[in-house]
């Protein structure tokens, strides 16, 4: 138990320094922006109660606000991502198979629920997040088009940060 | 009461979704209206300070980059500074008389060595041949007389000074026109010379200036200095007086170069005579 915990903490301050250290500076094409931070919420274990899965959804948000300086912002498309990552789970894992799947990761689930998991809680952040921040209509394309690259761009990093950190013998 | 509770723990996903979603909401909105200074921005002590470290981190990452530039930049700005340039626009100062024919020239120039420790002193000065230097030219500047030129290169000239043991200057004083000659003393003083050979006739008084005379290769009244003392030593069939110099040796900058225009004539003339003798 206190091994989950610690696992968590550190990733969650390694993410956020990632973030907002690196990633922050990193834009492909004024379009691409990759926010890999929220890998952090796409990990935690299923066991997690729903009001921890929030409360730490609603930190990590407010962590990456106060460095980007959109008060908030982030806050709000984490705790969106919290709900869906709720309703994702319960819709595709039986909760009989909790015992012996306790993380939701690419080395754990495989590939192919990884990468629907990933791709659809990234898309739902993504799109709140970019249409909270530009919050205008008429700007929608440039919008869109910036939401679709980044998830593609964040998608991708979270495959790779899955593979840097597979490890087989954990596949049952 | 008791169902309100079952169905808010069935769906305590999407309650608490609402409670949090509503909080960051608020937040978003009040920042943004208000436009208030939050403490969750990157001026607070924890982001602020993470950032300035992360910056400093990059500022060594790209020390050599920044150390490259900055040495082209001090390059190009020590180019731009007016010490290292060569002037090469000569200023001649020439006065235009139609009735007078122009007998003198000056040339400005800048003194860029100097000493007035030697026994012999010299001064170098920025200006050649290439400039219409040529030597035994006079060389003064706005005090008074510095002394002649004894070498000259393309760009550059040596001045001899007038505190050297060969300079001699016909001098005179200002209110009887007695005519000396200015040589420097030997107690090596730069700020004092002597008037010798004066005729025993002259009256000179403490403070009379001493002028250029017209048989110097100086236009005529060009300070020298000022009678400091009557009595110098080695005074005999003739008057010695010590002279307070009018030029600062120290502190000279620019000096002017003397062209006496009929000075090639003079010489001639003057050598035809000799030769006669």
């Amino acid at each position: 138990m206190s091994r989950i915990i610690l696992t968590n903490l550190v990733r969650f301050i390694v993410l956020v320094l990632l973030q907002v250290l690196l990633l922050k500076n990193v834009t492909l094409y004024n379009l691409a922006t990759p926010y890999l931070y929220i890998l952090f919420i796409l990990l935690l274990p299923f066991e997690t109660p729903n009001l921890l899965l929030f409360v730490l959804s609603f930190l990590l948000g407010l962590t990456i606000d106060a460095f980007y300086d959109t008060p908030g912002l982030h806050a709000a498309a984490c705790t969106l991502l919290a709900l869906v990552r709720v309703l994702f789970i319960s819709i595709t894992v039986q909760k009989d198979g909790f015992d012996n799947e306790p993380e939701p990761t690419l080395s754990i689930m495989g590939f192919r629920w990884f990468f629907t998991y990933a791709l659809i809680l990234t898309l739902f952040h993504h799109f709140f997040l970019f249409n909270l921040e530009v919050f205008r209509i008429s700007e929608i394309d440039y919008t869109l088009s910036r939401f679709l690259l980044s998830s593609v761009f964040t998608v991708f990093l979270m495959l790779i940060s899955g593979l840097l950190f597979f490890r087989k013998k954990e596949r049952k | 009461m008791r169902n309100l509770l079952i169905f808010i723990t069935k769906y305590n996903a999407f309650f608490l979704f609402l409670i949090f979603e509503i909080a960051s909401l608020i937040i978003y909105v009040k920042y943004n209206s208000f436009q208030k200074a939050s403490v969750i921005n990157s001026t607070n002590q924890i982001t602020g300070g993470l950032y300035a470290r992360a910056d400093e981190l990059k500022g060594y990452l790209s020390l050599r980059e920044v150390n490259d530039q900055l040495a082209r930049e001090n390059a190009a700005l020590r180019n731009q500074l007016k010490s290292s340039k060569y002037v090469d626009t000569v200023a001649r100062k020439t006065v235009i008389d139609t009735i007078y024919k122009q007998q003198y020239e000056y040339i400005a120039a800048k003194v860029i060595n100097n000493s007035i420790n030697k026994r012999n002193n010299y001064l170098t000065i920025d200006r050649g041949s290439r400039d219409g230097i040529e030597k035994g030219m006079g060389v003064i500047n706005a005090n008074g007389v510095v002394g002649k030129v004894a070498f000259v290169g393309e760009h550059l000239a040596i001045v001899q000074s007038l505190l050297h043991k060969d300079s001699r200057v016909s001098g005179m004083l200002a209110y009887n026109k007695e005519i000396g000659y200015l040589q420097w003393g030997d107690d090596m003083n730069p700020h004092k010379a002597l008037l010798v050979d004066v005729s025993n006739n002259a009256q000179p008084k403490v403070g009379e200036p001493v002028l250029t005379s017209d048989l110097s290769l100086f236009p005529a009244g060009i300070p020298l200095g000022k009678v400091s003392r009557l009595k110098a030593k080695g005074t005999g069939f003739f008057l010695n007086l010590e002279v307070a110099l009018a030029v600062n040796f120290s502190k000279l900058e620019y000096v002017d170069v003397v062209v006496n225009k009929f000075a090639k004539e003079q010489a001639a003339l003057e050598g035809q005579e000799k030769k006669d003798e």
